[in-house]
């Protein structure tokens, strides 16, 4: 990108933001634009949240030069990364932003999926909150709409308003293109090739529901996003039906293996 | 790698001790040394029996102990029903020499600890096998899930195939009846097979008074002993009500927002997902046979028990050789009933469309 280039190009510009996104644990982050951080509407508000506001500014904008003791620079330097961190999460939903989270998504900057059933898909941060100090960093996955912690705790204790809580949804707004297809397949407990009652009768469950929001979406005629192979309905009926035996536990602690009750999906789509 | 003189350390515990093989239990000598455990694995391992020996440390660490071995190997053959002649044993020894060069010691190492995975794939079914899995679940060994809704819950390791070679351990949280894959990247090389498929769900099975909903750094404690008079201690379709996927429902799906305001369903990005994570909210729905029998309980034809609908089985005029077995409560005399319906597996429908096909 253009922009990329130019930024690099002009040696001691970004400074102070280069340091702070190569360094270990920020790889979260991505650089803001110069123009961004200098714009004053942009920064709204923010004068009353960060503590030294002025001093911060100007280290994050490498025009820092106050003649100051280590523990007030300490100070700042704490103030400064937290003023980009919130300058952070009103970047990353600009067009400029969006495309450098884009980027870096690509690349999986922010780790893979660790549901087995996602196959590794890329991951977004995210903020279970938009105001500081409440709720660290999770990890949106758009395969499984679920949200994970960071594996590593380095990355567990930075706060989630860097990201905000809307920055992951923006994203598929506006790259639409992005929105993964969508997968029925998952993870059927069983003992001895036998599922187990309990967890067959809330998946059965959970299937009923699906179908009953894909019929939903039918109706709208809303794409409802789900892969090639699984857009029919009434043939998950036959999942049911070839391995409907399951094993569960009376209450008297015994082994039962149950008459299977398999087909209720497969039903419901039928009916409608 | 065989153990070296002087260490008291069995092949077993120090391949445990391993990096990566934090899962592994300890299996027992006793449940190795029966050959009933081990049926079939020959087929499945090369060099069987030299990993064999090599497990269970009955093998000498040098060549030069060799002969040692040799007077070993023939009990062995003559038990086979082979008759010890001269011949026979000249042609074992130099069969047997030609083994103990460097680059075989290496084939039967990977040998042996296929072998031991696939051992302790039976082994962690089995009594002991599960409780030693249990204290391991219990100090945590596992790790926790990633999921954020579940609340750090403890996970157990399962695969996903009971055939080695085809997929890496995972890890199973009973919490939100998902696998996810184990976060650092040394058990990347553990085979799942030696965990296999039923270990994760036999587990619950097996102790069902576990409170899934703990998180990893608290104490584990079980359901029932705390409150006995509680409704903690209702069960359902054979386990406890409060276990069944506590991290899944009301409050523990995400919602999509922007600026606040949930993304709609309808929206090309909207929520399509959820289903995956709900749970109704009246756990009770979950009673497929209660809830059949409710709604068919006058109707079936074939109904020859006399039956409420507070599940109320006269027992007396059902024939004993109809039942498959005897089991308390209400719930399974439902299942019962269920069975003795239809005999044939059949579909449960909320409205009853089924009850005439």
């Amino acid at each position: 990108m253009d922009d990329f280039v130019s930024e690099s190009d002009s040696e001691y510009a970004s400074y102070w933001r280069d340091w702070f996104i190569s360094s270990r644990g920020n790889e979260y982050f991505c650089e803001i634009d110069e123009d961004y951080l200098t714009d004053r509407f942009n920064l709204t508000g923010l004068n009353t949240e960060v503590q030294y506001y002025q001093y911060a500014l100007d280290l994050v904008t490498d025009v820092f030069d106050l003649d100051c003791d280590d523990d007030m620079r300490e100070t700042i330097e704490k103030s400064a990364r937290h003023l980009y961190g919130l300058v952070h999460a009103r970047y990353i939903v600009t067009t400029r932003g969006l495309a450098k989270m884009l980027d870096k998504y690509k690349k999986a900057d922010f780790g893979k999926c660790p549901r087995v059933m996602c196959h590794s898909h890329p991951l977004l941060p995210m903020g279970l909150s938009d105001l500081p100090n409440m709720k660290p960093v999770k990890l949106y996955c758009a395969r499984c709409e679920d949200i994970y912690n960071p594996k590593s705790s380095r990355h567990a204790t930075i706060d989630g308003a860097y990201f905000g809580t809307s920055f992951h949804n923006i994203i598929f707004q506006v790259y639409p293109a992005l929105i993964p297809a969508k997968s029925t397949e998952r993870y059927v407990p069983r003992v001895y090739g036998f599922k187990v009652h309990a967890a067959a009768a809330l998946v059965r469950w959970q299937n009923n529901q699906r179908d009953d929001m894909r019929r939903r979406l039918r109706k709208m005629e809303v794409d409802s996003g789900f892969k090639e192979g699984d857009d029919d309905i009434e043939g998950d009926e036959d999942d049911d039906l070839e391995e409907d035996e399951e094993i569960g536990i009376g209450e008297g602690g015994e082994a039962v293996v149950a008459g299977g009750v398999g087909g209720v999906a497969g039903h419901a789509g039928a009916i409608a | 790698m065989s153990t070296s003189s002087g260490s008291p350390e069995s092949w077993i515990s120090s391949f445990c001790s391993l990096l990566g093989h934090e899962y592994f239990a300890e299996v027992s000598e006793e449940f190795i040394e029966d050959d009933f455990n081990l049926t079939g694995l020959q087929t499945q391992v090369a060099m069987y029996k030299e990993a064999l020996e090599m497990i269970l440390d009955v093998e000498p660490e040098d060549d030069d102990e060799d002969e040692e071995d040799e007077e070993e190997e023939d009990e062995d053959v003559s038990g086979d029903g082979h008759d010890g002649t001269a011949l026979a044993r000249d042609h074992h020894g130099e069969r047997r020499h030609h083994s103990r060069i460097a680059s075989d010691l290496s084939v039967i190492e990977s040998s042996a600890e296929m072998l031991y995975g696939l051992i302790h794939q039976r082994f962690i079914c089995s009594r002991t096998g599960i409780q030693l899995m249990s204290e391991k679940y219990e100090l945590g060994h596992f790790g926790v899930c990633p999921r954020t809704n579940c609340n750090q819950t403890r996970t157990l390791p399962v695969g996903l195939s009971d055939i080695p070679g085809e997929d890496t351990v995972k890890l199973f949280c009973p919490s939100c009846l998902d696998v996810y894959v184990p976060p650092n990247s040394r058990f990347q090389t553990v085979d799942g097979a030696f965990f296999g498929r039923t270990f994760g769900a036999l587990f619950l099975l097996t102790f069902p008074e576990y409170d899934l909903s703990k998180a990893g750094t608290e104490t584990v404690t079980s359901l029932t002993r705390a409150s006995p008079n509680d409704e903690s201690g209702v069960m359902l379709n054979g386990v406890y009500t409060n276990n069944i996927a506590p991290g899944l429902g009301a409050g523990k799906i995400y919602e999509p927002r922007i600026y606040g305001f949930r993304v709609s369903e309808l929206a090309r990005s909207g929520p399509r997902m959820q289903w995956l994570r709900k749970k109704p909210t009246d756990i009770t729905v979950l009673d497929e046979a209660k809830r059949f029998a409710e709604e068919h309980g006058g109707e079936s034809e074939d109904d020859d028990e006399s039956m409420n609908l507070n599940g109320q089985v006269a027992a007396a005029t059902t024939s004993p050789s109809s039942q498959r077995r005897r089991v308390g409560g209400s719930n399974a005399k439902l299942r019962q009933q269920r069975q003795k319906q239809n005999g044939s597996p059949m579909a449960i429908e909320t409205n009853g469309a089924e009850s005439e096909l």
